[in-house]
């Protein structure tokens, strides 16, 4: 595996993890957003060597073996999905939002996910299903 | 395919950049990597300096905190230190990229990529920063204004790296105030900012003042004049309309993708109104 290669290629191309998209290859948008460590990075400004020691959450995941994790359901449950391109990134975004803050204000949510650009849903949805996930995870 | 290194150390550090002098040194890679991926740049091996622990973190010395080049601006943004001496530099960088983005990028790379519109540069500007270079043999200190030449350019020699960067506790500045102007609200490159501190005596009246403008000009702009025009006087409308003219000729702003010249010239202008109508926050 070349060193320099990119971790988002990493996931889709050799780990066939295809849940993490790649929306602009530059960092302007988010859908390429993993958990390193627990922490949100962006999988497409990352290079395999990076990785070393490192464990990586993606998208495919979260879930336990026979139920969503609980953002997901809220997601689903919420109408937060359009074209579903966004929300792998959305959703990890907003596990690591929870974790550090696991009763955020709807003002919060906007700026945990800020680095997370949806271009069908408007946000509105977004944000209830992460407040309602918040709750479901409590 | 090109060569990867991760040194751990700083002895380590200075042995790859002997070995691979063409090396393309990088903390977050939330700059070199979209150069890269544009093929603006093509090195032949790039060294990564997210290991190299003694890099990171904030030390206080007095009356002067030294900031380590490999802080993430998520780390400095939950630093008791950071937060309580410069919170100008705080509200920057709450304002700057996005999550993700202040969990890889650091300070120091904010710094050496020496974009005039990088966000963390007119807080340090105001709060008169020194950067700290560091070789194998030497180590220097410089005032930041005087490190940063012009657009991407700085007075980095080879096997040189920015270590840390130097901020003196400002005392005696009780008002800050920073606001960026972008296309959003976040993941947004600024068209024009604005960093200011000041002293206001018990009355309002101006005492001391220093602002620093960013996506302005080919580095940070700052201006005597302005700050001269504030002193003495409360911030009232007519005083920060005479100061937005003077910071409108101050500026040199260009026209490209984001925004025109005479749109960032006006909003210089009225990013200094926007002191009496907008949080102007208290430091302890």
């Amino acid at each position: 595996m070349p060193s320099d290669r990119r971790v988002i290629d990493i996931l889709r191309e050799d780990l066939n993890l295809t849940g993490t998209k790649e929306g602009c290859g530059a960092g302007e948008c988010g859908g390429c957003t993993i958990l390193v460590d627990g922490e949100s990075r962006l999988s497409c400004l990352m290079l395999a060597a990076q990785l070393e020691g490192r464990s990586v959450t993606t998208i495919e995941g979260i879930a336990s073996e026979d139920r969503l994790h609980p953002l997901q359901e809220a997601f689903v449950e919420h109408g937060a999905v359009q074209c579903g391109f966004c929300i792998p990134g959305m959703v990890l975004s907003a596990v690591d939002l929870l974790q550090r803050n696991p009763n955020p204000t709807r003002m919060e949510i906007r700026q945990g996910l800020s680095g997370n650009l949806c271009r069908c849903t408007g946000y509105q949805k977004i944000v209830d299903a992460v407040k309602a996930g918040a709750l479901k995870i409590k | 395919m090109r060569k990867v290194l991760l040194p751990h150390t700083s002895e380590e550090l200075w042995e790859v950049l002997r070995a691979e002098p063409q090396a393309a040194v990088y903390a977050g890679g939330t700059d070199l990597l979209v150069k890269l991926r544009q093929g603006l740049v093509d090195p032949s091996c790039l060294v990564c300096l997210e290991r190299i622990e003694e890099l990171k973190g904030v030390q206080e010395f007095g009356h002067e905190v030294f900031i380590g080049a490999c802080s993430t601006h998520a780390y400095l943004l939950a630093n008791p230190i950071i937060r309580s001496n410069f919170p100008v530099l705080t509200k920057a960088l709450e304002l700057l990229g996005s999550p993700p983005i202040r969990n890889m990028g650091t300070i120091g790379g904010n710094i050496c990529t020496a974009s005039p519109a990088a966000d963390s540069l007119p807080p340090l500007y105001v709060l008169e920063a020194e950067v700290e270079i560091r070789s194998k043999n030497t180590s220097r200190r410089m005032a930041l204004k005087e490190f940063i030449q012009g657009p991407g350019k700085t007075s980095l020699q080879p096997g040189e790296i920015v270590s840390g960067i130097w901020v003196k506790k400002a005392p005696g500045y009780n008002l800050y105030h920073f606001e960026k102007v972008g296309q959003r609200k976040a993941l947004a490159i600024s068209i024009a900012s604005l960093a200011g501190l000041l002293r206001a005596s018990e009355k309002g009246v101006i005492e001391e003042a220093r602002f620093a403008w960013g996506s302005v000009g080919p580095t940070i702009i700052t201006s005597p004049e302005v700050e001269k025009a504030l002193v003495g006087n409360r911030l009232s409308r007519p005083i920060l309309e005479k100061a937005a003219c003077l910071a409108r000729s101050a500026v040199e702003p260009i026209d490209d993708i984001r925004a025109s010249g005479e749109y960032r010239r006006l909003v210089s202008g009225n990013l200094m109104v926007r002191l009496l109508t907008l949080q102007r926050e208290v430091c302890h």
